[in-house]
């Protein structure tokens, strides 16, 4: 199973925080934004934006990192703190 | 006291913070250190008040990361980041960062790299409330031009 997290503006554009994934198709980060454009056409603009930010278990990934079960993905918006 | 974050609802002393970076160490001949605090207006909105979202378990990481960064470029005797998230009012304090070094060359320009990564790097979100409704703060083109310099 992987977990994957929405945060901030995109949890509130899609509608969700979280899913849990079981699909062997799903090996990377860019297949995992196929699944759920597949899955959730009317998400297709924000996981397709240029400027969201990845990160597999806690670090920044780019989109061909590959993931597999027990794995945490987030997606979100670039940042804005300090 | 030496090289320690921490995110946290409530609010920081910057009298207590100052106090525990400069303990016992009677080398520190320099400390630098920046507040940041929520004001009351941003690309002419007013601001009323403001909600700060971060990624449990990632925001602590990405802290500490940026300061194993800032110990290996400057010499540094001690340095601290705390961030608040959750409801913050107009005028809280919102982040501290302080660094302490021999001369203030070092702790002038670690503090800002701090501060650079901070804003560029920690999953942060600042959502404001304003007279017009809840806006989410966009990225700030400068804090990510800011970055290059280092």
């Amino acid at each position: 199973m992987i977990r994957v997290l929405f945060l901030a503006q995109l949890r509130e554009q899609l509608g969700t925080a979280e899913l849990h994934i079981h699909n062997d198709s799903v090996v990377s980060i860019s297949t995992l934004k196929q699944y759920l454009v597949t899955n959730h056409s009317h998400w297709e603009p924000f996981i397709a934006n240029s400027k969201l930010l990845v990160a597999v278990n806690h670090a920044y990934a780019k989109a061909d990192v590959s993931i597999k079960s027990g794995d945490e993905i987030a997606f979100f918006p670039p940042v804005t703190g300090g | 006291m030496s090289f320690s974050i921490a995110v946290q609802v409530h609010d920081f002393d910057v009298g207590h913070e100052y106090a525990a970076l400069t303990a016992n160490d009677t080398a520190a001949g320099a400390v630098v250190f920046f507040v940041g605090r929520v004001r009351d207006m941003n690309h002419a909105r007013d601001v009323k008040s403001m909600s700060l979202e971060h990624y449990p378990g990632m925001t602590e990481t990405v802290l500490q990361q940026i300061l194993e960064e800032a110990k290996g470029r400057w010499e540094l005797l001690a340095a601290r980041i705390v961030h608040r998230v959750g409801e913050l009012q107009v005028a809280d304090q919102i982040v501290f960062v302080g660094v302490t070094s021999v001369h203030r060359e070092h702790a002038f320009q670690a503090a800002e790299f701090l501060m650079d990564f901070l804003k560029t790097r920690a999953p942060f979100w600042k959502k404001e409330i304003t007279s017009q409704g809840a806006i989410w703060v966009e990225e700030n083109v400068k804090d990510v031009k800011a970055t290059q310099r280092w």
